[in-house]
């Protein structure tokens, strides 16, 4: 209703002002809404582009923005389909969300093709800005190295310095222990060893149990989804953390914390690029969010959704148009300013910088109820959170 | 099961003496005429794919159908062909002919060595046997370098047919696909229609009395095995090539059930049933994804009906009213 009245009331101003510009944006927010990913993504991020679109009050300033979604079941072909027939046939301009690195990816190459935007906000692969970089994507939220940088370096600092990894015996996992491993050893700490699980591994005891012989300060789980929840519930059940060592999750999200409980996942740190009680900002942003959501709090994917549709929104309206090279032109070099993620920038292989923050979960003596799962420990500026931009290998970049 | 195995082996029966029947010749005509101005009325890249899914899904039918093997590890031949033709295309820059070939190649290599071992046991064992060499294909995409694990293979270049004929514009790609995947449709029709079809038949329907009868049963079960396995990654390649990516997706043990699901929908042991199964399965995914998590319970339901009401597929269905094979 909000967003009906909104735009009535937008186009009542427009018409009065008798603006001469009008735009009419169409946007396809495209997420898992069936799977494992539909929690982090689904549903919220197309009610994070709506109150994105609704702040920026678009339809008084002459920009008529329509929202579609589909579910790309997380199937690369599903969302590569999907991505065609919008460009094709429904006239979208601009793809947002899309988690799944593979599904990203198949979508940045088509938004590539079709000479459209794409504001991933999803997906974790550094390819969608290094060597598959495209000159109308941009990667907004996180990306594995910022997540392993961010845990590696602030755990070091806080002198958790030996470090042991569990690492998922395939690529994603193996480069997620390396990029650690590589920012642990700058800072001076040392990596004293790794086992690696099958993927998608079931059992972790034996793992978790040579983890716990190893003596390491921190174990770094160089895993995702459905591996780093079991894991963090065997680790649990061994009472590692209760016995001194730390457990550092290297991909994780709020809603995985959601789904563990405080009971099993205290203690673990882990880095994010948003949590809704950080300031006064985000909390009033967290509230109307999850007023829309029946009261789940929004993850940093939605956050991200939101700050991208906030700034694409911009370019259109600085451009003056939906012509892609102008607004990404505009967008790349205006640093970005929102609610939900503070001051930002769009670098030139689309990359989005922000400051990232490292939490720990708290103890539910601690937690003060729903959703009260974090404490700060450190923030990580924008400037080193993210992969140097000489170390991507994006072709865009000279 | 009884009736499906009825119909069919009347259809052998009535087929065989008289060569065509004349109502396949016409259902053929039809289906190429309607396919061939589909990309003027619909979007040709969704079509594209439920014809990739025909094919496949009438690949499997070949062996569930007609040789009465159900391999629950199909998507390993269907996966390993389109990662061997998007890399032959990326990589090496061949031509999207030479790497399809490639890709059917593989995977005709590939149901040779699981087949070999695979038709040594049935039933149930022969379903777990493929499942599992399709569980080691899909860690061996997991793995291996070339294949760029959880990515997969992006950005996969069309090329040019026989090197002049660019493949970039969705609509000349349309008619390509439509004349690989009707040219292997016609194929298995014809394998189905052959003697080596009937003595598939006959070994279906009573192993112990074909083996009597003299028949080298195993060797019949390898050969139905590779070209079903063929067919399947022809399929395979022909898809990398329409999405320009090959992904863990396409080897995952989800695909070898999907396609099971799309061949019991359709009609197992029908000529048709497979084509329509995908095409169903293929547009659901596609048209309800605006709805969310409804279209796995959706698809779910589908499944549970067809299973409790029309065990015979929706083909099978129609062609027990029309008392015609089909």
């Amino acid at each position: 209703m909000n967003f009906k009245t909104a735009t009535l009331a937008g186009l009542a101003a427009m018409l009065m002002t008798g603006s001469a510009m009008a735009v009419d944006v169409k946007l396809g927010v495209l997420n898992d809404r069936s799977g494992i990913y539909a929690d982090l993504s689904g549903e919220g991020s197309v009610v994070a582009a709506r109150m994105a679109i609704e702040d920026f009050d678009a339809a008084s300033k002459g920009i008529n923005v329509e929202v579609i979604s589909a579910d790309h079941q997380n199937k690369p072909d599903v969302a590569s389909t999907i991505a065609r027939q919008w460009y094709d046939e429904e006239g979208v301009d601009a793809i947002v969300d899309v988690p799944t690195s593979s599904a990203a990816l198949a979508v940045s190459e088509i938004t590539r093709e079709k000479g459209k935007i794409f504001l991933n906000s999803g997906a974790a692969s550094t390819d969608l800005t290094g060597a598959q970089c495209a000159p109308g994507t941009a990667h907004w939220t996180y990306d594995t190295y910022a997540l392993a940088n961010g845990t590696g370096r602030a755990m070091v600092e806080s002198g958790y310095k030996n470090w042991y990894f569990l690492t998922a015996d395939y690529a994603f996992g193996h480069s997620l222990e390396a990029n650690t491993s590589k920012v642990v050893e700058e800072t001076g700490g040392s990596v004293v060893g790794s086992v690696r699980h099958p993927f998608p591994g079931t059992d972790f005891s034996s793992f978790l149990l040579q983890a716990q012989a190893s003596g390491a300060d921190v174990i770094g789980l160089a895993n995702a989804g459905g591996d780093t929840v079991n894991s963090i519930k065997q680790a649990a059940e061994f009472g590692i953390t209760q016995a001194g060592q730390a457990l550092a999750g290297l991909l994780i999200f709020i809603t995985d914390v959601h789904a563990l409980g405080l009971e099993t996942a205290q203690g673990l740190v882990l880095t994010e690029a948003f949590y809704w009680d950080l300031n006064d900002d985000t909390r009033e942003w967290s509230a109307r969010f999850s007023e829309e959501m029946g009261g789940s709090k929004p993850t940093m994917v939605h956050a991200g959704v939101y700050s991208a549709v906030t700034h694409y929104l911009k370019g259109v309206e600085a451009a003056d148009s939906k012509e892609t090279e102008a607004v990404m032109d505009w967008m790349k070099s205006n640093p970005s300013q929102d609610q939900v993620f503070g001051e930002g920038s769009l670098r030139e292989d689309g990359r989005h910088l922000h400051d990232m923050y490292l939490f720990q979960v708290k103890s539910p003596a601690e937690s003060a109820g729903d959703w009260d799962y974090y404490k700060l420990l450190s923030t990580i500026p924008a400037e080193v959170a993210f992969m140097p931009l000489e170390d991507g290998g994006c072709a865009l970049v000279e | 099961m009884s009736v499906t195995t009825e119909t069919t082996y009347s259809s052998a029966s009535q087929a065989m003496p008289i060569g065509t029947p004349r109502h396949h010749i016409i259902i053929f005509a039809v289906l190429l005429g309607l396919l061939l101005i589909a990309p003027f009325l619909l979007y040709p890249v969704f079509i594209m794919k439920i014809l990739c899914f025909a094919l496949f899904a009438s690949a499997l039918n070949l062996l569930l159908g007609f040789g009465g093997l159900l391999s629950f590890g199909h998507a390993a031949f269907f996966g390993s062909a389109s990662y061997v033709t998007a890399h032959a295309a990326k990589v090496w820059g061949l031509t999207p002919e030479v790497s399809i070939l490639l890709g059917t190649g593989s995977a005709a290599i590939l149901g040779l060595l699981i087949g070999a071992l695979a038709i040594r046991r049935q039933g149930i064992y022969f379903a777990m046997v493929t499942l599992a060499f399709a569980q080691m294909v899909f860690f061996f995409a997991l793995q291996a370098p070339f294949t760029g694990g959880e990515d997969g293979i992006q950005a996969v270049p069309r090329g040019n047919l026989f090197g002049v004929l660019s493949l970039a514009d969705d609509r000349t790609l349309y008619f390509v696909v439509l004349a690989i995947v009707f040219g292997g449709l016609l194929a298995i029709y014809r394998i189905i229609h052959s003697p080596f079809g009937q003595v598939l038949k006959a070994i279906r329907d009573n192993e112990p009395r074909s083996i009597s009868l003299g028949y080298k049963v195993n060797r019949y079960k390898l050969a139905v095995f590779v070209m079903s396995a063929a067919l399947a990654g022809l399929a395979g390649s022909t898809k990398s090539l329409v999405f320009q990516l090959a992904s863990l997706t396409d080897v995952y043990w989800t695909m070898s059930g999907e396609v099971v699901l799309m061949t019991l929908l359709g009609g197992m042991g029908t000529i048709f049933g497979p084509f329509v199964g995908a095409a169903v399965i293929v547009t659901m995914q596609n048209y309800f994804a605006s709805f969310g998590a409804w279209v796995t319970i959706l698809q779910g339901t589908i499944f549970v009906i067809s299973v409790l009401l029309f065990r015979e597929g929706i083909v099978g269905v129609l062609s027990k009213w029309i008392k015609k094979p089909l």
